[in-house]
């Protein structure tokens, strides 16, 4: 059934996607290009596909990422006043990178770890039971470690 | 120690303890153990979810069944070499009661008495790394009972004779499902797992996966088998790397050891499961949406009839359960449906799963019989309201479901009666709030959520929830008028009746019964113009009691905006105009001198403090 290959090609663009996104970062225009020729898919199909889920990105995130956690514990417990405190010191909103492009901000709906409430989680590592204190500490750390890996090269 | 047991030492990695770091503990572990040359008398592993996240992490100790609460690396050498070594257990680290007494053992400990752990069991016990483990924990045999001495069609009764009914919040019975699917035409069928636990703060299905994998693969393989299909798919949420990670290596194992593959057990089944990681659309938990995303395209619902099990994946018959629904058929499988309908009620036979969340004492994994009251999960497992503050709501069902008041508490939690109450089972999202919460901006939350969520296709679903959310923010900023509320309620009445799917049918829920249980609060806001929570940001204002402060500083070191000012040591104060409203000040304020206060926006400090005392 000639069909067949056409719907398994289609079936390996989202998880084409995320290789992409995997290794990139986000989903760069050629890679658009590269898919569309080797699946079968047309272009415009592939960017609503990407612009439809929320993993994907389409522009270079931050070398540092920071989701902060909406999920209903985290929401009750103060997420949205650890999004503000972020928002505030660099100066982004959820889905933005600092120019410098130092730090990305993401809000995400939930990491499951809810029993932690609030948790942001800063490339890949959760951190729990989160303050504004915490969280400032975090961020200064970052910023240190940052400073200081920089100075020594 | 006396005796020659060997000492099993389980490191609870589950999400919650990994991100406090269990991950140096089991490291430590491993390395005083080695350093005191107790290899092979005392072994260490990794488990998933323990289930009291609240104490994590967590570490139970077999087969004495002790457990360590709050676990920091600075603990490990005295408990390898006080316990493990001396045979004297550190006490300071057991789990402390309310009343300040130490429990040793955790299955005295209330939230774990007071629960009944079936398809829980293994979390927290095995290896889930380890498919040895599962098998002497009984695994498998679900299966093997299923292909060695059943026929397809006497699975499908055995399930539908149980009376289990969909974990992933609709209910429906699991054993009719496959009858369909079974009899429907066609050589090739499919069966999925739905494990793109969207619901914002729900846990339990990740947690499984993590804890004890096997026990899915185990039911859909029964799935697959019982529908005749040779193809499966768990679609799982990529939030949970944790959750995939743990998945990629059980199906490898599985393929190893014979339980995937071809001629499974010698039976001559064959069977290929495949995991495929969802890319963060809460609506492809919905299962049409889920199988166009398999199929690579936007997850949009489309219309049901037909149904998936008539015209599914690729247009072919499909099954899709859920991870708590696979996990109770292996179970079912092993131990027959008698034994399973033992357990719940009569309309809703076996367990329910909730993740316990929110101003709870208790926060973590929790599993009861069907039909316990919300009181009884809530006080007696969870332990009450954190802080000794006083319970206000319960929130089930995640955005689609809704919140229950006080008087709600002694109903039994089944499918039926929390539907009947507004709210409904869902997924196992069980969220507590109390006096500190506001039931708007709740009601606001799930909301957003939806609305950002809708995919798009039923206007009803993509406008009405918008508008909704714009009225729930009028009435949130102060700017609510006499008729919102009704307006609200027309709005929720057209996106029930005019969306396709789950998402936006059961949207307006959390609005629905907030209005229904708190309208005093949507009236508050609207006609005094106040926040009776003191949450919503337009409504309040922090000040500083000049009275109370003690010129520490931490307020102003804290403000983000510089808001916060004050000479060291004399009394500060904060600038209206730069203030943000984020509340720092109010937390970082110390105890001894609670000086930053919330005050209603349209009262000066004098008022407040006149109106509270």
């Amino acid at each position: 059934m000639p069909d067949q290959t056409r719907a398994e090609l289609a079936s390996r663009l989202i998880p084409m996607l995320q290789e992409i996104q995997e290794e990139l970062g986000y989903i760069a225009p050629e890679a658009v290009e590269w898919l569309s020729e080797h699946l079968g898919v047309s272009k415009q199909e592939i960017f609503g596909v990407a612009t439809f889920y929320n993993f994907f990105r389409l522009n270079p995130p931050g070398r540092h990422e920071i989701h902060v956690c909406l999920g209903t514990a985290c929401h009750v417990g103060g997420g949205e006043k650890l999004l503000d405190t972020i928002r505030e010191k660099l100066g982004i909103e959820p889905g933005e990178t600092t120019p410098d492009g130092r730090f990305s901000l993401e809000r995400v709906a939930c990491v499951g770890a809810c029993a932690l409430a609030p948790t942001v989680v800063v490339d890949g590592e959760v951190h729990g039971r989160m303050t504004q204190r915490s969280l400032k500490r975090l961020l200064d750390r970052i910023e240190r470690e940052d400073r200081e890996a920089m100075g020594g090269k | 120690m006396e005796s020659d047991d060997v000492i099993e030492v389980l490191v609870c990695r589950g999400t919650g303890c990994e991100s406090s770091k269990s991950d140096v503990l089991q490291e430590r572990l491993v390395e005083e153990v080695q350093r005191h040359g107790l290899d092979g008398r005392v072994v260490v592993k990794r488990v998933g979810c323990h289930g009291l996240c609240q104490q994590g992490p967590v570490i139970a100790i077999e087969p004495e069944g002790l457990f360590y609460c709050q676990v920091k690396e600075s603990d490990i050498p005295e408990i390898v070499e006080s316990h493990f070594v001396k045979g004297q257990p550190v006490e300071r680290l057991f789990y402390e009661a309310p009343d300040g007494k130490r429990i040793p053992h955790y299955r005295d400990i209330p939230f774990y008495s007071e629960q009944q752990r079936v398809i829980l069991a293994k979390s927290g016990h095995i290896d889930p790394g380890e498919i040895d483990d599962y098998v002497a924990a009984g695994g498998y045999k679900g299966l093997e009972r299923a292909l060695k001495e059943m026929t397809p069609d006497e699975v499908v009764a055995e399930v539908e004779r149980s009376g289990l009914r969909g974990r992933g919040g609709a209910g429906f019975p699991t054993g009719l499902k496959w009858k369909f699917a079974r009899r429907s035409p066609g050589d090739v069928k499919y069966a999925i797992c739905n494990a793109d636990e969207g619901d914002p703060g729900a846990f339990m299905d990740g947690s499984i996966l993590i804890a004890d994998p096997h026990a899915v693969l185990e039911g859909l393989s029964i799935a697959a088998y019982a529908i005749g299909a040779h193809e499966a798919f768990i679609y799982v949420r990529h939030e949970y790397p944790a959750a995939v990670a743990s998945l990629k290596r059980a199906i490898a194992q599985s393929y190893e050891r014979g339980f995937l593959g071809k001629d499974i057990l010698g039976t001559g089944f064959d069977l290929d499961i495949k995991m495929m990681e969802g890319a963060g659309a809460f609506v492809c938990g919905e299962e049409t949406a889920l199988m166009a995303s398999i199929e690579g395209r936007r997850g949009m619902p489309r219309p049901r009839p037909p149904f998936p099990v008539e015209s599914g994946l690729w247009g072919k018959p499909t099954v899709i359960n859920n991870v708590k629904t696979l996990a109770a058929v292996s179970l079912i499988l092993r131990n027959g449906a008698d034994w399973f309908r033992s357990i719940g009620t009569e309309g809703s036979p076996g367990t329910a799963i909730f993740s316990l969340t929110g101003k709870v004492r208790n926060t973590g994994l929790v599993e009861v019989p069907m039909g316990a009251t919300l009181r009884h999960i809530i006080f007696d497992v969870g332990g009450g309201v954190k802080e000794g503050r006083k319970f206000k709501a319960v929130q089930t069902g995640g955005p689609a479901g809704g919140c229950l008041p006080a008087e709600k508490l002694d109903l039994p939690v089944d499918f039926d009666s929390l539907k009947a109450a507004g709210a409904i089972m869902g997924s196992g999202g069980m969220i507590v709030m109390d006096e500190s919460t506001c039931m708007v901006d709740v009601a606001r939350y799930f909301l957003s959520f939806t609305q950002a969520e809708s995919c798009g296709k039923c206007t009803p679903c993509r406008v009405g929830t918008l508008q909704m959310l714009r009225l729930l923010d009028k009435i949130r900023s102060g700017r609510g008028e006499e008729g919102d509320i009704e307006k609200l309620l027309a709005l929720c009445d057209t996106v029930v009746k005019g969306s396709l799917c789950g998402l936006g049918q059961n949207a307006p829920n959390p609005v629905l019964t907030t209005i229904q249980y708190f309208r005093d609060e949507y009236e508050a806001h609207i006609r005094d113009k106040v926040c009776p929570a003191m949450v919503c940001k337009d409504l309040i204002k922090f000040v500083i009691d000049p009275d109370k402060c003690i010129g520490c500083g931490a307020c102003a070191r804290i403000c983000p905006t510089g808001a916060a000012r004050g000479e060291k040591e004399s009394v500060h104060t904060i600038e209206q105009e730069l203030c943000i409203k984020c509340g720092a000040c109010y937390e970082v304020c110390p105890p001894r001198a609670r000086a930053v206060m919330k005050v209603p926006v349209g009262q000066t400090l004098e008022g407040a403090k006149g109106g509270a005392e």
